[in-house]
This record gives C-alpha cells, structure tokens and sequence, in this order.
C-alpha cells in the first residue's frame, strides 16, 4: 500500500437492509487533505461516510477500507472513533437528559473540573448550549455547531463531514467554515497539516469557506468524476447532476 | 385548617377494619408482627453499630458532619431513638412527644390521610404509633436540611409510622429522609402515613430515599394540603430491590396559587413489584403541578401512574411519565391519567415506555465510547430528572445517592 495515505477505499460495495447501494467504491484521502463529494439526494453520499465510520447497518459486501494502514473493515464503530476517525452527523438524534457537556468531556476524555470543555464551546457559540440535553430544541445552524464542537473536543484524523451548510443561515456559516478550518488545521501549510477532511457537500456552499483539493461526483452509487473541486462545481450548477451522468470522460 | 380536606372523623376510623387497599398486592398483615409503639429514648446516633449507621447512610443519611444538618431523627422499628435540632424555630421530635406538649396538634391528625384508608392505615392508627413531627415556625427557614431515617431491624416485623410535617406561614423546610432495613433477607413491613401542611407562602422541599430488600413490604400512604401561595416539591427514589412496594402520594392545592411538583426515579430489580404514582388534585385558582417519573426495569415490575385534576378554572398541570425497559424480562405499565371539571383548564401528559434506541448509543459511540459506556450514559441521563427548587448541598447529594445506586445497574 501507500504509506501516505490516511484514509485508503478499495473497491468497496455497500447495502443497507438488503439493497445494494454503493458500487466498487476507490477512493484515497492522504495526510493534511480535504476532499468534497458532490452528489444529487439519494446518491449514496451519505452511505459511504457511514461505512466508513462503521455504523452496523451498513454492510460492506465487497472491498476493503484501511485507515492508517490497518484493515478497519471489520472493526466496530468506537475502535474506530479511537482510532482517529469522527463524523459530523446530518441528522443527529436527540438523547434526553445527556448534557452537551457529558458529550464534549467525554470526546476530551476530561476529568471533571477541565476548563478545556468551555473554552471549546466559547469558540462554537455555545456556551449557553453545555447544560441542554444534547441537540434538544436546537436549531440547523446549532446542531451543525454541536456537532462540530463534539469533533473539535475529539480532534479526529480523518473528519467526515456530512452536509456541514446544510439548514445553516447565513449568519452561521462563516463560525461553520472557521470551525471546519479548525478542526482540519487549514492554519498550518498543507505539508503540515495531519488532519483530513471528506465533506460531502448537496450545494457546494461551504468552498466559499473552506478550501478542498479534489472534488468527486457520486451518482447511483457510484464514483463518476474526480476533478478539481471548483471546477466540477461550476459544472454542476451550470448543467446540473444529469451532465455529470451522460459525461463522456467519466 | 381548610374544610376542603374533607376525611371522616379519626374515632371513626381507628379499628383495624381489614379493608384491602384499592392498588397493589394485598399483604398478609398476620403473618407479621405488630407491636405497640414503644417509648422514645433519646441515644447518641454514634453509637449506632457500623452495620446499621451504613445500611442508614446507603438512604443518604449522614453521621460524621451533624453540622450539615438542622435536625436530625431516628426511628428503629416502633421506637423512635432519636430526635435533635440545631436551629430556632425548627422544631424535630417524636410525633408522641409532640401531642403531649401541643393539644393542637391531633386536630392535624388524621386529616390529610384518612384511617381508614385501607388496611395498612387503619393498622398505624390502631397500633399508637409514633413517627417524626417536624415544623418551621412562621418564617423560619432550615440553614440545612433536617433528615429523618425510618429503620427497620427486626425480622418479621411491622413497622408502623406516622409523620407530620407543618411548614407555617412564610416558612421554609428542606428534609431528607432515607426508610431502610437491616441487611439480609428477612422479611417485614414498613407502612408509614405522612402528612403534610404547608400554610400560606411556605415551602416545603421532601426527597425521600428508599433503600429496601427483597423481601420487605412497603406501602406508604402521604398526603399533602397546600395553602396559597405553597410549595410542595416532592423527590422520590427508590433503586434497591423490594418485595412489594405500593404508594400514590396525593397533593392538594387549596389555596390560590399553590405549587406542586413530584419527582420520582424508580428501578426495579428482578423480582421487585413497585406500583407507584403521585396524585394532584389543583382546587385553587392559579394552582400548578408537575408530575414527572423515571422508572427503569431490570427485570421487575412497574406499574407508573400518574393523575391530575383540575376543579377550577386557570389551573396548569402537566405529567411525564417514562419508562426504559433494559433487558428481556421486566414490564413498565403507564397510566397517566388528567381530568378537568370545568373549563379553563390546562392539564397535560406525555408517556413513553421502550429501550434504549440504538441509534442514541450508535451515536455516542462514534465519540469514541464503547457500547457499555454509551448505555450507561444515556441511563444516567434518562434518570437525570431536573430537580429544580433544592438548595445545592441537598441537589449535590441526591446526585450522589442516585450515582452510587446506578453502579449496580450496569
């Protein structure tokens, strides 16, 4: 293999309750990197950062995933949290009577008293958020913050970020990008950052904030078009999915 | 005292009428035995054996810093063995001392709780029994909370308890009262009656802790009158098995914006039969209550009942009622039950009985917690009722007893 990769998909197919969803899946995510999958609703986008974060539901029928190396295909959800891999949620559920604040001391692995726990939810706005049971009554652009304070406090490698803009207002989605630039610590030059990011992106909103190197197309299931991430936007919302679908260098 | 609490006569009621109790198992009060209420005597709780001061201790009362505390009672058995208090205008003592020094005090007797109630009842009214009286003079405030433990230590005993609690006008008592047994597996029966007064403007915070064993019986029977402007705010826990256990605590709002809320957290280990509910009934204008329960089952029984009343009009009450069933065996029955009189009205519930949804642990295991984590989490959260209105030292240790319990869940 090549050591330089973080994140390594090897021919990867995917159903979900008896249905086939992803197809001969290959994707590579190196070091420092940060790559966009575009992709119309129902395109498997969503599957494929499940997969790899290794919810039980979705069964892998072919292909490996690596991280770091190892074979994670098999290894379950939080050996994988541990192992440096974390997902921003589209739709999280709300758990009653768990504080915000259990979940980010936990991801911190903080014995009670840190100040690390507040000094993390001041930079995400949510300070007031801490004592609420998590995600209750939150609003889009809350839940997308949470979500991103859970990850800060967890510090992932490899950081799948699903929808990130999406239900975001406009007056959130900057703290969104800042808070997305943080985690992938886009502050340091590219040949020293060791954070990656796989964003999966409906409308392409968060590139006005956040700098990806290589953009895909998901369709049906599958990997059609890998490209410069702005260009392959341009494309879409010039043409649309459909151009993508019928285009001849696929 | 309000005409509105309108019960028998206790004459009427003080024989032992055998009459089965509406809700729960019917217990075979025979095969116990019942005594006479002994004298109080009045020891240095100290001396009290490590066995009996731990097994107190595991229903939150404390020993080594009396300074926490504004009073203090001990009943073993029938006889109360304790009583002491460190501020002025709180008044803690044996519920016999208190009739001989106030003549006042039997018109309170027997008149939030009839006697003849049920059998259980009608066996403390016939047997003498003592209890703990506690009140706070118009506008005094307890600095601590005052504690109160109910003790059963002997085998095959009947242990009967009556209380009263009196919060005159404008005052303030927080208490905590842990009920238990001498460990092991012998049998016996606590029934306790408790009443409570709180007079206009008072308020009253009462969190109660249960800690049992298989083989006892329980069935407490409380009442509460509020006056206007009252607080009633009551905290139940029980996480320790019981052989059978039967209570529907009842709240009455007389008086114009009186307020009430019930907590209760109860888990029930297999083999446990709890049937357990708060009652509200909002007969003044402004009037609210909030019923809220937790109930958990590890393979026991539970039945969570709740009831609101509303019988005028611009009265609020809202009741929860949730259960989580962890495990394959166990059943958790809901029966939230509202009825209003007239309109204007506003009376509400929500009930909800299932396990543990799997996306909620899928989820915090993606934050790197192991699936046994991720459930204990959650179950401490499910359990994490919001007990608003209690001093921090008293909310700090109700976490505590509720922590420590939880390490047998998991």
């Amino acid at each position: 293999m090549d050591k330089k990769n973080l994140l390594e998909i090897k021919d990867l197919s995917v159903s979900v309750d008896g249905r086939h969803i992803l197809h001969d899946i290959n994707l590579f995510v190196q070091p420092g990197e940060t790559q966009v999958i575009f992709g119309p609703n129902g395109s498997g986008k969503t599957t494929l950062l499940m997969t790899i974060m290794g919810f039980p539901r979705y069964q892998v029928t072919k292909g490996r995933i690596l991280f770091k190396g190892k074979d994670i295909t098999d290894l379950p959800l939080d050996k994988r949290a541990n192992l440096g891999i974390g997902l921003l949620f589209q739709r999280p559920p709300v758990v009653r009577g768990v504080k915000t604040r259990d979940i980010v001391a936990a991801c911190l692995k903080e014995t009670e008293g840190s100040k690390a726990t507040e000094q993390l939810a001041e930079k995400a706005n949510l300070t007031e958020f801490l004592d609420r049971d998590i995600n209750y009554g939150f609003s889009g652009g809350e839940i997308k913050r949470s979500e991103l304070l859970q990850l800060l406090a967890q510090a992932p490698e490899l950081a799948l970020l699903d929808e990130p803009e999406s239900g975001v207002d406009l007056e959130n989605i900057a703290l969104i990008g800042q808070l997305i630039n943080d985690l992938l610590g886009k502050i340091h030059p590219i040949y020293m950052r060791t954070h990656s990011g796989l964003i999966i992106s409906h409308t392409g909103h968060i590139l006005d904030y956040v700098n990806a190197r290589t953009g895909y197309v998901m369709c049906n299931g599958r990997i059609i078009c890998e490209g410069d991430p702005h260009d392959i936007l341009t494309t879409i919302k010039e043409k649309g999915y459909q151009e993508c679908v019928s285009c001849p260098m696929k | 005292m309000s005409d509105e609490v309108n019960v028998p006569p206790a004459e009427e009621a003080s024989t032992d009428t055998g009459k089965q109790a509406a809700l729960g198992d019917d217990l075979d009060l025979s095969l116990y035995e019942s005594q006479v209420a002994e004298k109080p005597s009045h020891i240095d709780p100290a001396t009290l054996s490590d066995k009996d001061k731990r097994q107190m201790m595991s229903a939150g009362i404390m020993f080594d810093d009396l300074s926490q505390r504004s009073g203090t009672f001990i009943q073993m058995d029938n006889a109360p063995i304790h009583s002491s208090v460190k501020q002025d205008g709180i008044e803690v003592m044996a519920i016999s001392q208190a009739l001989e020094k106030y003549d006042w005090l039997k018109d309170y007797f027997w008149q939030a709780v009839a006697a003849d109630t049920d059998k259980y009842t009608a066996h403390v009214d016939c047997h003498q029994s003592d209890g703990y009286f506690i009140r706070a003079l118009p506008g005094s405030k307890t600095l601590y909370p005052i504690q109160a433990c109910l003790y059963l230590a002997k085998s095959r005993l009947i242990q009967d308890v009556h209380n009263i609690i009196i919060a005159e006008e404008g005052s303030e008592l927080h208490i905590i009262t842990g009920c238990t047994t001498a460990s092991g597996r012998e049998p016996g029966i606590h029934l306790g009656v408790s009443e409570f007064y709180i007079k206009k403007g008072a308020k009253v915070t009462f969190s109660m802790i249960h800690s049992w064993t298989p083989e006892t019986g329980v069935r407490p029977r409380t009442a509460t009158v509020i006056e206007e402007d009252g607080l009633f705010l009551s905290n139940y826990v029980i996480m320790k098995p019981v052989y059978s256990l039967q209570a529907y605590p009842s709240a009455r709002c007389i008086g114009e914006n009186a307020t009430v809320r019930f907590n209760s957290i109860m888990v029930a280990p297999p083999g446990s039969r709890m049937d357990l509910g708060s009652k509200v009934f909002l007969n003044a204008k402004g009037s609210k209550a909030e019923i809220v329960s937790r109930a958990i089952t590890t393979g026991g029984n539970i039945i969570a009942r709740g009831y609101i009343e509303g019988n005028c009009p611009d009265v609020k009450g809202h009741l929860e009622c949730r259960g989580l069933i962890m495990g394959d065996s166990g059943t958790i029955q809901a029966i939230p039950e509202l009825k209003g009189t007239l309109a204007g009205v506003d009376l509400s519930h929500e009930a909800a009985v299932g396990k543990i949804a799997e996306e909620e642990i899928e989820y915090l295991m993606a934050r790197g917690l192991s699936r046994d984590e991720a459930t204990a989490t959650i179950v401490r959260g499910f359990l994490n009722v919001d007990i608003q209105g209690l001093p921090p030292l008293l909310h700090a240790e109700m976490k505590k007893a509720i922590e420590t319990s939880e390490q047998d869940l998991f």
